[in-house]
């Protein structure tokens, strides 16, 4: 009994302990949704999980071989009523979080693209081993390892990985999606508040995976041209050589950026994955990238 | 050319201090073993009575002496995993780099589920389930032997990836591209995927031979609607290992010839797609949650009807429960991978399917409540343990299906969050489950009672450790902690994690009381000794033979006149006043012969597979051959059965007049 209470208070300290930071402090409306979602199921299945420990506790201690006042019912074995009662209990149980999760997972579908009168900044993720690849096609410029955002617009993210899988996952402002090679996987967010969030790689991937994490940066939509056109001003360009450089393995990457990207680079990375990896030879990736371009 | 292959002096990791003092205290503690048995003379009892063994009794015995064994190696992986995440915060680095804490992880999730709960989980039903049908045997006797001894093999070739080469650093998941050889060049991943292939050809063979025992073999009289509870769960277990144990050898054969011989099954590139792996994996791992789930909840349905002196509440319930669960598990696996970017139809769909397997799951929660409605529940250790799962289950299957809610899972998969939930159904419900078994049928086996002090001690420190521990995981994961990390740079998390490395000490303090109850239940065997081969006043078959039960189990198949028969047996003979029953004539009785086949077998098995790790190839030749060798012999074996004769039969009924007197 004790170590009921004692789970149930961790569990409720685990909720104000949470809202500090994570999915339970969301600062975007997919989080948020999410959040509400991962309530309301919570509420519904504590209204029969709670009534239920309690009654197996009571039970086994009611009916304790010692307790004289009991009654012993030695052939109680069946019961049409109860036997109606314990299939349906769960079944309404789960008709009702059923519920929530089919309308969930439509509506928060991850490609599904965020309502907004703003126009949605577009983001290619390339997860390497062990750092992030963030280029913003639409603005000719990349970043490593720190991904800025405007606020209250929403972002378009087109995800891949160099090699092996990786989850793409920013917690406060919405749910994870897979990175992998030779594919892409599609995933709108939007920051409602400015700030910086934590974004990490949410999927195993080797040696340097512990420090696979990255820095969001919500700023509002003035500073987020001005970080634009002062990371045109310096640093290097990402073309088929120097992707090819970042893409060697290497662990806890300083984050930085680069001032150009050569157009088609993300199609390039899908269509020639593996053997940027394996021969690390940029003249044949430029091949393949230009060969998409013909097309 | 190299006749060695892959293997080198530099396989032995001479510079690793923590790995080399482990495997050095495993092998001294081996040695210490084989020296004591050679000098005490035990070395022909144990190869004659034990290691050659097709008895059904025995092979239960000794699956579960791996699996305690393997728990200690497992659960010091996972006090490894706990020490070093609640030390390695901020720049901390922790004790252990990340080479060898990734192959702690994957180590660790491998041997708990195949090598701790699927041989205990296998020895259970070996032991118990041919008494409770009333029979003398399994099916197939020798199979079963090669059946334990394959499992014996994966175990040891694992164990020697400690001390020669490398384990997996791929998570117990060994995805692809990670597993494949451009991503994973060493032997970690062939030591996965040859330990598991021989393992799982083990427990096939296994499934086969249950699935045939169940469906064929039973006392007479006893109809698939009389058949104890844990029977019926058997039987769903092996039909699931049957139908999936062989997508996962599949898979592992895909991928083994992707990594030997440049295949394309799951690579990044030439067309290969790991999403496959991921599917298929799935579509063995989630029943396999089941195979092991599903016994665990027999015993608790065996233990809360014998000791509430009832029968179960709800047979017909609980048996469709079973059954529906047993189709369910194998429609639901893509709730694994909700983050893969399947369609949002996909994602729903799944995720209410995952959702319906808990009602046949909390029906069966019910119905163990109605069970001790009504009765005189009496708390020995197995009850609590049957409790304390139950109290805990409904929470750990509470945050499950969160986690089937996809908006839900895209926010924790993965996370430590995760990890606490499949620790909060696996523990209480498996752990807790074969604890309470081994117990419950321990004085069946050896014929005296596991002390109840101790049992007790056990049981409080595994119910709170196991909170202390893995509550504050709950935590982290919602903080936006993911699972196998090394060292992490947010401080706050670290509070958390420290309270669970404290409840994995409090956990460790049962280890030591189990240990404990076992040493002085032997040193107290002759006041716990049970002579009526009954001790907790059981229901079924099993505790109508003596304890230990003889090699035939029965002098006289049991006649089974309904569900629980025993108890009724036992309810006539008191209402007739019955007296020791007249003597019957005794008849000799035919057993299968004991045969080295199986663990000849194995030893060719890890000969085979060791080769095949480090490419040494005529040594892999060899070892194929001697194993079909060992199978031809076998073949044109002379005799395959002794005959017992009556008047051993009569000797011992008259020694043990427990069976004789209903």
């Amino acid at each position: 009994m004790r170590c009921v209470v004692l789970a149930l208070a961790l569990i409720c300290a685990a909720m104000v302990g949470g809202c500090s930071e994570g999915v339970l402090d969301p600062k975007g409306p997919i989080a948020s949704a999410e959040r509400l979602i991962m309530l309301n199921s919570l509420g519904i299945m504590l209204a029969i999980v709670i009534p239920t420990i309690l009654a197996t506790l009571g039970t086994a201690f009611w009916f304790r071989a010692s307790n004289t006042r009991a009654r012993y019912m030695p052939d109680f074995a069946y019961s049409g009523r109860l036997e109606l009662l314990v299939w349906s209990i769960p079944i309404m149980t789960v008709i009702l979080v059923g519920g929530v999760t089919w309308i969930g997972s439509y509506d928060l579908d991850p490609p599904k693209p965020i309502a907004s009168a703003e126009k949605p900044v577009r983001v290619q993720v390339v997860a390497l081993d062990w750092k992030w690849l963030f280029i913003y096609p639409d603005h000719g410029i990349a970043a490593v390892n720190q991904l800025t955002i405007p606020v209250d617009t929403p972002i378009s993210f087109e995800l891949t990985s160099s090699g092996v899988m990786n989850s793409f996952f920013v917690p406060q402002l919405g749910g994870q999606i897979y990175t992998m090679a030779g594919m892409v996987t599609r995933l709108y967010l939007k920051a409602d508040h400015p700030g910086t969030y934590r974004g990490i790689s949410a999927n195993y991937s080797g040696a340097g995976f512990s420090d696979m994490y990255f820095k969001v940066d919500a700023v509002p939509a003035e500073k987020f041209a001005q970080w634009v056109a002062a990371t045109r001003t310096n640093g290097s360009v990402l073309d088929a050589q120097s992707y090819a450089a970042l893409a060697k393995p290497s662990q806890a990457v300083t984050p930085f950026t680069y001032r150009a990207v050569a157009p088609d680079l993300f199609n390039g990375i899908l269509s020639n994955v593996g053997s940027v990896v394996q021969s690390g030879d940029p003249l044949c990736f430029a091949s393949v990238v230009s060969q998409r371009a013909e097309k | 050319m190299n006749l060695l292959g892959k293997l080198t002096w530099s396989a032995i990791p001479f510079d690793q201090p923590i790995i080399m003092g482990a495997s050095g205290g495993m092998i001294l503690g081996i040695l210490a073993v084989v020296a004591w048995v050679t000098l005490k003379g035990y070395v022909p009892y144990l190869w004659n009575e034990w290691l050659t063994s097709v008895d059904h009794k025995r092979i239960g015995v000794m699956y579960i002496v791996l699996a305690l064994l393997m728990l200690l190696r497992g659960f010091s992986d996972a006090i490894m995993m706990r020490a070093q995440q609640a030390v390695a915060a901020g720049g901390a680095q922790g004790y252990l780099p990340p080479e060898h804490f990734d192959q702690i992880f994957s180590a660790h999730g491998t041997i708990m589920i195949f090598f701790v709960a699927m041989p205990f989980i296998i020895g259970l039903m070996n032991f118990v389930v041919p008494l409770q049908l009333g029979i003398r045997d399994v099916a197939f006797p020798t199979l079963n032997s090669v059946s334990l001894w394959l499992t014996a093999s994966g175990i040891l070739l694992t164990n020697i990836s400690l001390v020669v080469g490398e384990f997996a650093k791929t998570g117990w998941v060994a995805y692809p591209p990670l597993s494949e050889l451009q991503f994973s060049p060493g032997v970690g991943v062939d030591y996965y995927l040859w330990s598991l292939q021989i393992s799982g050809v083990g427990t096939l063979l296994t499934g086969i031979n249950f699935v045939t025992t169940i469906l064929k073999t039973r006392a007479p009289g006893m109809g698939y609607m009389r058949m104890p509870v844990f029977c019926w769960t058997a039987l769903a277990s092996n039909l699931m290992i049957v139908a999936v144990f062989p997508i996962l050898t599949a898979t592992f054969a895909m991928l083994l010839l992707d990594r030997y011989l440049g295949f394309h099954f799951f690579s990044v590139d030439a067309g290969g797609n790991a999403m496959m792996y991921v599917n298929l994996f799935w579509m063995w791992g989630h029943p396999e949650v089941y195979i092991l789930v599903l016994p665990a909840f027999g015993v608790y349905s065996e233990v809360s009807a014998t000791f509430s002196g009832k029968p179960l509440f709800g047979y017909r319930s609980m048996v469709a429960a079973t059954m529906v669960i047993c189709v369910l598990s194998m429609m639901v696996w893509l709730h694994h991978f909700f983050t893969m970017g399947a369609s949002a139809s996909v994602n729903a769909v799944f995720g209410v399917a995952s959702m319906i397997i808990g009602v046949p799951t909390g029906v069966k929660i019910f119905n163990w409540l109605f069970t001790m409605y009504g009765g005189r529940v009496r708390f020995t250790v197995p009850v609590l343990w049957a409790i304390g799962f139950m109290v805990t289950f409904v929470l750990g299957g509470l945050t499950g299906v969160l986690l089937a809610v996809p908006p839900v899972d895209w926010q924790v998969h993965n996370s430590l969050f995760l990890v606490a939930h499949f620790h909060h159904v696996i523990i209480p419900g498996v752990v807790f489950g074969v604890f309470a078994g081994y117990m419950y049928w321990f004085p069946k086996a050896f014929g005296f009672t596991l002390d109840e002090s101790w049992g007790r001690r056990a049981f409080w420190c595994w119910f709170i450790g196991f909170h202390v521990s893995f509550m504050p995981l709950y935590v982290v994961g919602l903080m936006g902690m993911t699972r196998r990390l090394q060292h992490y740079d947010v401080v706050s998390w670290q509070p958390w994690l420290i309270v669970a490395a404290a409840g994995v000490v409090i956990i460790f303090a049962g280890v030591i009381c189990q240990i404990m109850q076992f040493a002085v239940s032997i040193r107290h065997r002759e006041q716990l000794r049970d002579v009526t081969g009954d001790p907790w006043n059981g229901r079924t078959l099993e505790w109508s033979t003596a304890s230990p039960p003889p090699a035939w189990n029965f002098a006289f198949l049991p006649r089974v006149a309904g569900r629980d028969a025993y108890w009724i047996q036992k309810t006539l003979a008191r209402a007739k006043q019955v007296q020791p029953a007249p003597r019957r004539k005794y008849e000799p009785i035919e057993v299968p012969k004991n045969t080295p086949t199986g663990f000849v077998n194995a030893f060719f098995a890890v000969v085979t597979g060791f080769a095949l790790i480090w490419h040494i190839w005529w040594m892999a030749a060899l070892g194929a051959v001697g194993g079909f060798v060992t199978f031809l012999v076998f073949a044109f074996r002379e005799e395959e059965e002794v005959e017992i004769p009556a008047e051993t039969i009569a000797r011992f009924d008259r020694a043990h007049p427990a069976e004789v007197a209903l």
